[in-house]
């Protein structure tokens, strides 16, 4: 029985078809309290008071905290566990991110009490009558305006709000002399706006404090539950980490906003042991708004250079990289090492530099949001093909045909090392392009848009080619570019004496579907019903540790983890099947979920193996009973998934309405284990994508008030704004894994953004308009062809 | 306080409610049914979208209490004797949900669609779920999910349940 490449309907599917899934906000708890923070309604404030007594006095308070009790508890701020240094060696900045502000607000959201009750409704209540006096200020939101002289200035000791300058590949010098020589430059500048992650389940934490024990168990909506553990017993409270249980239940969704270790885990862990009782915060979606650390926000100017035969010679880019008013856990290394060292896409670009600024504004905090950083790379260098064909009456496929690295396996021809610190890992580039024009009919298509222009309507085409950096990542790599910790992954295959396998991963599904692709992986390699397998994840007292999911790594290393321990238990299994068949080792061969001697029929099946280790009366001299193995898997690479994304979009001429007609990606993760899945990833990354093109953007106001905050007001993708997604597969396998796999969590959402922009540009393209800013709505459209 | 009174998932309910208790906070909070979710407080994503005499409404909407004397029908309450009702079959069949939280909104509203078409167009579905959000799967499977349960429902083999 085989199960890896096959579409296995997912066993984690029956809960949540019936309504037993477990979500955070689910649980309740004897004793237990609600908590409501309030937050400041000003992006740059002084706190000059703070009156609590009303509210305490109201029915069903149980406690009001303030940033005073937390500074008096000597609480230290949530940390970052990221450093990205000046350029001139100089430390980034990095002001204390405090769970309540005492003396200062620094955006609107920034926590100032907590009010704990009863219930939830009289938590809001009271916080209604807490008294705060506040002096406004004056605020600043974008990272190009931000760094000018006289600005305000988020943090004090932060001189012009900047956090860090970085800057990376072949010296500007260089640079600038393969741009001059160039016989055409495009150029581009732009912002890739802000955008919110709107998971559907609002984060929440459940603080417990037992005093029989001294233990603490935090129940949390988190894709990263160990790193939660250790950033806040070792960074925030203080707390000895083996008296801390930390659960990520059934999780609603994250794409990257539940990475974070957040203040709310913090306060709520902290305030149970005040209490005595546990403490739960929920937050509605409002205050997710506010609260969750929103992505992207780069403000870029781009150049690249051309011959006159349209090969590119150089690429310069200028970033402004808005990191909101504190350092969110990963935030210095998204517009950094996960940005600057995807700008050699698929290209042959001899000559890159890439200077990036990272700035403090009086905004959200500003983390990894799908993609994180190489959605913003793609867009940037897509955007310039698309408009370099343009400018050069050059067919945008052909182009990147021209330019595109030859193929490589990574085994036989060498992984491509880039201008940008990377060293690809195999890739067939031109495959996933042919392959997605022939999907499309490009040639067909372009006769009907030309028939469509005669008939006055605008019909475009857009094209994208991306490369990732995923599979994160090699601990040392990491370290050495300032990670502040390690990224590999842990998995304990524990064979029950049954035969029954237990598998204990560091990884975490939100949606994923761990417990079905991990499942197959397992009952695969060991020969056992996919029944026999259960995937336990997401709580720090069964599992070793982990570093969580995201940059689609679960597979890639979690999925490795699992193989190696399979390697393990195979081993010793091997053993002991030699010893029950009077055999050496080296003259089994292990299949269909037994050892048999080979060229016999001679054979023991892996359930008695199993038992024999648990009991072992006639059993190997000197071997250990049980069959439980750990590994903790370090990937030697990052993995480099790819692909072609083509978008067809039809634009209303009176209405300035951008319709998505078609969308057709061909995407290569390398080897899939179940395609249901991957398919299924890749249409959520898409509808992701094409949400910031058209839809959505964070808008803040002069005032650093976010003026979309709401589902009235920030426009979501919903199913009527999409089309049925055209998708297909390339399979070029990792090298240097187990498994082969790539990764497939973020592809669709870092392809598909530019596709639809530049398939909006090419549409409006008898315009005359070269530039638009995302994301494309109706308004904006109808302005720009009517101006 | 006020006395309601309904029946939810075929079970006669009588509790005493603060007045501004949300049918969603009630049937969350009080009757422990978690299956039904709050994914905003907008009332537009939908999560929490539950039959109320056999006609989708999202339960954030409305007060426990103007729900007094109607049938509820929960996620909870689709499957019977343990078989799966025909949209949680075929979302299991064509992957239409991943995290989940927004799946018993999806398929209660999916249900009251294909109470009144039971063979509705790809147009018409996804303009059926204008109301309710979902993050993980751009909608490509739900909509599948949802072909899947009409096709089923149309061939006889099990009657709308809505």
């Amino acid at each position: 029985m085989t199960f890896i490449g096959k579409s296995v309907k997912r066993v984690e599917d029956q809960r949540f078809l019936t309504g037993k899934g477990r979500y955070t906000d689910d649980i309740v708890l004897p004793g237990m309290t609600y908590a409501y923070i309030l937050r400041s309604p000003y992006a740059h404030a002084k706190i000059l008071s703070i009156n609590t007594s009303k509210a305490e006095a109201m029915d069903g308070v149980v406690k009001i905290f303030t940033g005073k009790d937390i500074a008096a508890a000597g609480i230290n701020g949530v940390p970052c566990g990221w450093q990205v240094n000046f350029k001139n060696g100089d430390t980034m900045k990095e002001p204390p991110h405090p769970l309540l502000v005492a003396d200062k607000a620094r955006y609107a959201g920034d926590g100032v009490a907590m009010i704990i009750a009863e219930s939830k409704e009289a938590a809001r209540d009271a916080a209604d009558m807490v008294d705060v006096e506040y002096e406004e200020l004056d605020a600043v939101t974008n990272a190009a305006d931000a760094v000018a002289d006289g600005k305000p200035l988020v943090h004090d000791d932060a001189p012009n709000n900047m956090c860090f300058d970085w800057e990376l590949g072949n010296p500007i010098d260089e640079v600038n002399a393969a741009m001059s020589a160039a016989d055409h430059i495009t150029s581009l500048e732009f912002t890739n706006q802000r955008v919110i992650p709107n998971a559907m389940e609002p984060r929440a934490a459940i603080g417990q404090y037992e005093d029989h024990s001294g233990k603490y168990t935090l129940h949390t909506t988190s894709q990263n539950p160990h790193l939660t553990r250790l950033l806040m017993c070792a960074f925030v409270l203080g707390v000895p980490e083996h008296k801390v249980r930390v659960v990520a239940p059934d999780v609603g969704g994250g794409f990257g906003s539940k990475i974070f270790h957040y203040a709310e885990e913090a306060l709520v862990i902290w305030a149970s042991k005040q209490l005595n009782r546990p403490v739960k915060w929920t937050s509605d979606r409002s205050e997710a708004f506010l609260t969750d650390a929103h992505g992207r926000d780069h403000i870029s100017k781009a150049e690249m250079g051309f011959d006159k035969d349209g090969n590119i010679l150089a690429l310069r880019v200028k970033t402004h990289a808005n990191l909101g008013a504190y350092l969110s856990t990963f935030a210095p290394c998204v517009p950094t090492w996960l940005h600057g060292t995807l700008l050699q896409g698929l290209y042959t670009t001899p000559k890159i530099n890439v200077d990036v600024t990272g700035v403090f504004t009086h905004t959200t905090p500003v983390d990894a949001y799908r993609g994180a950083g190489r959605p913003e790379a793609t867009y940037l260098l897509e955007r310039l093909l698309d408009k370099a064909a343009l400018e050069m009456k050059r067919d945008p496929a052909e182009l990147r045909l021209q330019n595109f690295i030859p193929a490589f396996d990574g085994v036989k021809e060498e992984g491509y090392m880039t201008q940008v610190a990377l060293q690809y890992d195999s890739g067939n580039y031109h495959g996933v392009l042919e392959r997605a024009l022939e999907m499309v009919g490009y040639e067909d298509f372009r006769k009907e848009q030309a028939a469509a222009r005669d008939e006055g309507r605008l019909l475009g085409i857009g094209f994208s080619t991306y490369i990732e950096a995923c599979g994160i990542a090699p601990s040392a790599v990491v370290g050495a570019l300032g990670a502040r910790a390690g990224l590999y992954e842990s998995a304990q295959v524990r064979v029950q004496p049954t035969g029954k396998v237990s598998v204990y991963s560091g990884s975490h599904s939100h949606g994923q579907g761990h417990e079905t692709t991990f499942a197959q992986v397992v009952a695969d390699k060991l020969g056992i019903p996919l029944e026999d397998v259960e995937i336990v994840h997401g709580d720090s007292e069964a599992v070793a540790f982990g570093m969580g999911t995201y940059g689609s790594r679960s597979l890639a290393v979690g999925g490795s983890a699992i193989v190696r321990s399979i390697e393990k238990v195979l081993e010793k299994g091997a053993q002991i099947a030699a010893h029950k068949l009077e055999a050496n080792p080296e003259d089994l061969e292990y299949a269909g979920g037994k050892w048999t001697v080979k060229g016999t029929d001679k054979s023991v099946a892996f359930g008695d193996v199993a038992l024999t280790a648990y009991v072992p009366h006639d059993y190997p001299q000197g071997l250990e009973p049980g069959m439980d193995f750990s590994s903790f898997y370090d990937p030697a690479n990052f993995t480099y998934p790819f692909g072609a994304h083509i978008a067809i979009v039809e634009v209303d001429k009176d209405t300035g309405k951008v319709s998505l007609k078609r969308f057709i990606a061909v995407d290569d993760v390398g080897n899939v284990i179940n395609p249901m899945i991957v398919d299924g990833q890749i249409h959520g990354g898409l509808a992701q994508g094409i949400g910031q093109a058209l839809f959505e953007g964070a808008i803040y106001d002069e005032y650093g008030q976010l003026t979309n905050g709401s589902y009235m007001d920030y426009t979501m993708p919903r199913a009527d704004d999409l089309p049925s997604f055209e998708v297909d597969r390339q399979v070029t396998p990792c090298p240097h894994n187990p498994l082969g796999v790539k990764g497939a969590g973020e592809a669709g959402c870092i392809g598909s953004t530019p596709a639809v922009v530049n398939a909006v540009m090419d549409a409006l393209a008898p315009f005359g308009i070269k530039d638009l800013e995302m994301p494309m709505t109706p308004e904006r459209v109808w302005r720009t062809m009517n101006s | 306080m006020a006395k309601v009174e309904l029946i939810v998932n075929g079970q006669s309910v009588e509790k005493e409610v603060e007045d501004r208790t949300l049918l969603a906070q009630f049937l969350r909070d009080t009757l422990q049914l978690t299956g039904t979710h709050v994914g905003c407080d907008t009332s537009s994503c939908g999560a929490c979208t539950i039959l109320v005499d056999g006609k989708a409404v999202k339960s954030c909407t409305i007060l426990a209490v103007q729900a007094d004397g109607s049938h509820i029908k929960t996620i909870e309450g689709m499957a019977t004797n343990g078989a799966l009702h025909p949209l949680q079959e075929g979302f299991k069949e064509e992957h239409g949900l991943q995290c989940g939280f927004c799946t018993p909104g999806m398929i209660m509203t999916a249900a009251d669609l294909l109470s009144h078409n039971n063979d509705p167009s790809e147009q018409e579905i996804r303009e059926a779920l204008e109301g309710n959000f979902c993050r993980c799967t751009g909608y490509h499977n739900i909509v599948r999910s949802i072909q899947h349960a009409a096709k089923k429902i149309r061939s006889g083999e099990a009657a709308v349940s809505a």
